[in-house]
């Protein structure tokens, strides 16, 4: 197989992997993130939030995953899809953005991310599965986008992503409304994420919120954990001998086994 | 028995074509209240604008429907014959809301299994004898109820909000707020509803079809006015 020119994807495999799926085999299901991820603007900055549910089909992978991925100081993206992909695309834009910040001698701009971003999910074609809201403030002021996997983008007062997102949706149409104030925003941001824990099976566990202002980022990591594992024993488990009645006991001697072998001595 | 399908080719409902958006049920403290926009839909055109999605069954139920209009007219009309062969019985006896959502269900169950459904998505609401009944039965003949119910789009956007939000005992007016609510939500992020609403009612009283009426929205976010000022590029 050729090395592909240069950039760009190499679709070399697709015909191959069409041929293979048209006899029956089915390609390897992928890690998504099922997800509610949203953002809102307040009157001092940003509130991003999101659950912390992994899926692998109906399977939950990882019951308390991040994801609120850190761009620059002062811009994080939440990301939905497939994990890989959000992971691996906010952490490249992240590196390009270090290094950009060491060319220019200033502090990165949203915009600058988005850029980046949406010209890079351009470029696959929508193979790459990230869906990400995309908060921060600078110098300009505080801006909130949201970045779809084929790379179109929309600037917006709040946004939901993820398979929760009508549910929060339903939350944020219902009850946002400019100049909120930062407490009322991360509750707001809160209800939202809870609306999709409790409403949309592929978003569980528990709420991460992030709060960026022009002077300082706030994560609150596990900000709600509204699914605790109830029912422990407070006492612990311990089992006593005697608290299981015994039947019968039979004891078997492991015989040591040992053979004598004739070996002739390494020669240095 | 020559069947559909052995005489000229196979005739069942494939897909719908006049399709009515969500509807929205909640109980409160006299009774059902239930809400549904006017619009018919073909397609991807709004072709009519004044679809009375809701009725009133006998004395005690209100139905409202989803889907295919022609379908929910076919419903009406098995309903309409039900209705009047139990009047006929004259025995001072009356097909409550359960009694109507248990044949509705036999209705929809039995022709999906005969792969021609009645591509509805049903809610069945009333009051008898003092005790309310709120119920959905869908074209695959799933039938539950609930004290808050909704149909389509309503799923995914207004269930969320009545799950929160929904109490015990709340007044009609309280419960109208809630559904209006819930109406402009959808009426936001569902792209086949239209702003022309009509809420109905039944309490142990009667039923009341309200006159369709719209709802207030509000564009005035400053992200909208200019929202490419700061990003070249984006919507």
């Amino acid at each position: 197989m050729e090395v592909p020119p240069k950039g760009g994807f190499s679709f070399d495999l697709c015909r191959r992997n069409e041929m293979i799926a048209g006899k029956g085999l089915k390609p390897p299901s992928f890690l998504k993130t099922g997800t509610t991820i949203v953002g809102l603007v307040f009157q001092d900055g940003i509130v991003l939030g999101a659950d912390t549910r992994a899926t692998e089909g109906p399977i939950v992978a990882d019951k308390n995953c991040e994801k609120i991925h850190y761009m620059a100081p002062n811009i994080y993206c939440c990301g939905a899809g497939t994990a890989a992909d959000t992971e691996a695309v906010t952490d490249m834009v992240s590196s390009q953005l270090q290094l950009h910040r060491y060319a220019t001698g200033r502090e990165s701009r949203v915009v600058t991310a988005l850029t980046l971003l949406k010209t890079h999910l351009f470029s696959y074609q929508g193979y790459v599965s990230a869906a990400l809201v995309l908060g921060g403030v600078d110098v300009t002021g505080p801006h909130l986008h949201t970045i779809y996997p084929h790379g179109s983008t929309d600037t917006l007062p709040f946004a939901t992503m993820g398979s929760g997102s009508l549910a929060a949706m339903a939350v944020f149409e219902s009850k946002y409304r400019e100049g909120l104030t930062r407490d009322e925003g991360i509750s707001l941001v809160s209800e939202a994420i809870c609306s999709g824990i409790f409403n949309d099976l592929g978003s569980g566990s528990n709420v991460d919120v992030c709060v960026i202002t022009k002077d300082q980022v706030e994560y609150l990591r596990n900000f709600q954990l509204p699914n605790p594992r109830t029912y422990i024993s407070s006492k612990g488990y311990s089992f006593i001998k005697g608290q299981t009645e015994v039947l019968s006991t039979k004891i078997t001697l492991l015989k040591q086994k040992v053979a004598e072998v004739e070996v002739d001595v390494m020669e240095e | 028995m020559a069947h559909d399908e052995d005489v000229a080719g196979s005739e069942r409902t494939l897909y719908p074509y006049v399709t009515g958006t969500s509807v929205i049920g909640i109980k409160y403290k006299d009774g059902i209240l239930m809400a549904a926009d006017t619009g018919g839909s073909y397609g991807s055109t709004l072709r009519y604008k004044s679809v009375e999605r809701m009725k009133v069954i006998g004395k005690h139920s209100l139905l409202g429907a989803s889907g295919e209009i022609s379908d929910f007219q076919e419903i009406l009309r098995y309903l309409d014959e039900l209705i009047l062969y139990d009047n006929m019985w004259d025995d001072g006896n009356s097909l409550g809301p359960k009694e109507i959502h248990n044949y509705l269900n036999r209705v929809m169950y039995n022709r999906r299994n005969k792969f021609n459904p009645l591509w509805n998505s049903l809610v069945l609401g009333g009051v008898k004898n003092g005790n309310k009944y709120l119920g959905v039965v869908t074209m695959l003949g799933a039938h539950y109820e609930d004290n808050h119910v909704a149909t389509g789009f309503g799923n995914h956007l207004a269930v969320p909000i009545l799950r929160s939000e929904w109490k015990e005992g709340m007044s009609f007016e309280e419960a109208v707020k809630l559904l209006e609510k819930c109406l402009l939500v959808l009426l936001y992020r569902d792209r086949s509803s239209i702003n022309k609403f009509q809420i109905a009612k039944i309490t142990e009283e009667g039923a009341t079809i309200y006159p369709a009426y719209s709802l207030k929205t509000f564009w005035g976010f400053s992200a909208f006015q200019n929202p490419g000022q700061f990003a070249e590029g984006t919507w």
